[in-house]
């Protein structure tokens, strides 16, 4: 009998395996730090000195982790469908526009608070938009996402440069960006719960956006394991033959699930764009939607595993970026072979350690 | 003035087609075994790399052109090995791949060279130079053939006209012998070719190798023939083009070939375009070229021109026995 067939229980599918596979990745990583010339257990204390050594570092450790939790949350929900959407990265983007078009309307009139909703609507139903072809083209035409989102993310970044440049930027400015909000449109720090621990978020842009991630985790959760549609979104993800059998429309599911996937990555906006610089600025995204790909990976498509895995990207890019003060040689390119390392052991060669995991279970474990 | 605009919009044309065309015909041979291959920009980027480092180090652009064929084949044999030993998932091996390709590049360039993740700057007997025809340089102002003869036949550099050759020969490859045609068979249904006696997984191997050596020649191409050295990045997202290409291409060689001269030639008029404006439209924005070859291929997709048909057993991992 193969391995691949052998049930393992739970805490070594879900608690041994994952860790085995990030302990690799870390590994390597260390090998690499070494390679040129490093440390690897000073850039490991610099790297969590650096992202939880004090109030502010924990502040923008919590600021990359929010965009992470939207993304990784988006990519999850298609990934229970069966979808793999690439496209969180494109749809953030383009929700982006929603977000800034909802502050730019409303800052002047209104505090932040009512602003709040209409941005977190508008770069929704922007960021779904964006889904929504792929999501068609999957559904009807039996293209496949992969291929149709990586596309999409192209064309959305032609075309938020294209706004950027040409309609949203301040005249007699350079800088392709809008005005900056003005307070009615900013999403506030959240200093007090920073203070709650005894800290100090000093210039860390931590903000309500990370309450409004919180609520998403749950609000998915509730989705796929508490309603109907969240059944038929896993029935089509685990047989899609069966699914329709049971006659569960595939087209209206598919389209639902990539609107509802799209729009969480279009609410990751709301962190960078509302909450951090207060303006729409070209690139903003920065790689998040594609960081979701590993988050959701990470945390096998639970909420609570996507906030774990999210906080530990979190780490990563606050720590490596205070790495990269102190350490000139690695550059903050070491983030992406760590992620790379990351998405590679803990995704592509999940199963790596299986079979001897299985050997070792069946002599051992079993008794 | 027209024409000779014409003209050396055909030339580069064919410079910047020539990294799209090696790295559309790697991912022929992938998709064609049923594997997915997302990281055919990593492995570009790897092979980019691998070739100025090793071209600086030797001063040779064949010691080059040997390694950045080594790395991108090694970089396929670990997609391999994720996807085809492992069944894990192909798309997350890709991704993964260009994550890796695009950290490690610039974090061993700046640790090596200190020049922000830039390899020197490489002499011209380190590189793979023009070639010129005989009589170019006479027939350049001998009107229109003349010009194109000079421009857009002569002039580039021995890679470019290896991909030529590597059009026909991966269409008698995959179409004329006996391995082409259980890779193409071993993508469609893996389980018929398992049944012959013929081994799924050595086949699929054999396919990501070859993707390799293309996607070394395009990486080789961008470093050492186009630009002189390695630049963080450089790829800047031609693979996922190529990868465009492929599928508007539906699969086969030689359309593959005018796909990525079509989006090639979309490259070089929007570069020609920028800055200039048409009368009656004014200036026309370079992003609209830009998003052209991914909005033609999602026409394409979604049917409206022809059908696209992508390899049936893509993207599965192949179970021999449950």
């Amino acid at each position: 009998m193969s391995t691949a067939s052998v049930p393992l229980p739970n805490w070594i599918t879900y608690g041994l395996m994952p860790f085995l596979n990030l302990l690799v990745a870390f590994l390597i990583s260390g090998a690499v730090v070494w390679f040129i010339g490093e440390s690897p257990l000073d850039a490991v204390t610099l790297l969590l000195q650096g992202a939880l050594g004090n109030g502010e570092g924990i502040g923008f450790t919590l600021y990359y982790a929010t965009n992470f939790i939207f993304t990784g949350l988006s990519v999850a929900v298609a990934y229970h469908a069966g979808l793999f959407n690439i496209g969180s990265e494109g749809q953030a983007y383009v929700g982006g526009l929603g977000a800034a078009l909802a502050s730019l309307a409303l800052d002047h009139y209104v505090p932040w608070y009512v602003t709040m909703p209409f941005a977190v609507v508008g770069a929704a139903i922007f960021g779904a938009a964006w889904a929504l072809i792929p999501a068609w083209l999957q559904a009807k035409r039996g293209s496949h996402i992969v291929i149709t989102t990586i596309m999409f993310n192209f064309i959305g970044a032609a075309l938020m440069v294209y706004l950027l440049v040409h309609v949203l930027i301040v005249p007699g400015k350079m800088a392709p960006e809008t005005r900056v909000f003005l307070e009615g449109g900013q999403l506030p720090k959240l200093d007090w719960l920073i203070a709650l621990f005894g800290g100090k978020i000093g210039a860390a842009p931590f903000n309500v956006s990370f309450l409004i991630a919180l609520v998403m985790c749950v609000a998915v959760w509730a989705l796929i394991w508490r309603t109907k549609f969240g059944y038929e979104i896993r029935t089509l993800g685990a047989s899609p033959t069966a699914a329709v059998y049971a006659g569960i429309p595939y087209v209206k599911t598919v389209v639902i699930t990539m609107l509802i996937s799209g729009g969480l990555a279009g609410m990751m906006a709301l962190n960078p764009v509302l909450g951090a610089s207060a303006r729409l600025q070209v690139e903003f995204v920065g790689g998040a939607g594609f960081v979701g790909i590993a988050v959701s990976l990470m945390g096998r498509s639970h909420p609570v595993g996507i906030v774990l895995a999210a906080i530990l990207f979190g780490v990563l890019y606050q720590g490596g970026d205070a790495l990269s003060f102190d350490m000139p040689k690695i550059t903050r390119d070491m983030i992406v072979v760590i992620q790379g390392l990351v998405i590679l052991f803990a995704g592509a060669l999940e199963y790596l350690f299986r079979p001897a995991i299985v050997r070792v279970w069946q002599r051992f474990g079993k008794a | 003035m027209e024409s000779l605009d014409l003209i050396s919009i055909l030339g580069s044309t064919i410079r910047l087609s020539i990294p799209l065309i090696f790295t559309a015909l790697a991912g022929l041979f992938t998709e064609r075994a049923g594997v997915f291959d997302i990281g055919l920009e990593g492995k570009m980027l790897f092979s980019a790399f691998a070739a100025a480092v090793a071209a600086f180090m030797t001063g040779s652009p064949w010691l080059g052109l040997l390694s950045g064929i080594t790395v991108s084949v090694l970089i396929s044999l670990i997609h391999g090995f994720a996807s085809i030993t492992n069944r894990g998932n192909q798309i997350v091996s890709g991704v993964a791949i260009n994550f890796l390709a695009s950290g490690l590049t610039a974090v061993l360039g700046q640790a090596w060279f200190s020049q922000g993740g830039r390899t020197p700057p490489l002499a011209a007997t380190a590189r793979f130079t023009e070639i010129v025809f005989p009589y170019a340089a006479e027939l350049r102002d001998t009107g229109l053939i003349g010009r194109f003869y000079a421009n857009v036949i002569s002039g580039h550099n021995i890679l470019t006209y290896l991909a030529f050759i590597a059009v026909p020969a991966s269409w008698w490859v995959l179409y004329r012998t006996r391995f082409g045609l259980r890779l193409r068979a071993v993508g469609e249904n893996p389980g018929a070719v398992d049944t012959a006696g013929i081994s799924v997984t050595w086949l699929r191997y054999r396919a990501t190798i070859c993707a390799g050596i293309l996607c070394g020649c395009s990486g080789t191409y961008l470093a050492i023939g186009q630009s002189a050295g390695f630049v963080k990045d450089m790829s800047a997202g031609k693979g996922y083009i190529a990868l465009a290409a492929l599928i508007f291409a539906k699969w086969r060689p030689v359309p593959v070939m005018l796909a990525c001269l079509l989006f090639g030639f979309l490259d070089a008029f929007a570069n020609f375009m920028q800055g200039k404006s048409v009368p009656g439209i004014g200036e026309v924005p370079v992003q609209i070229f830009q998003a052209l070859p991914y909005v033609l291929t999602c026409v394409l997709l979604a049917g409206f021109i022809g059908v696209a048909r992508p390899p049936k057993a893509g993207g599965v991992p192949y179970v021999k026995e449950r």
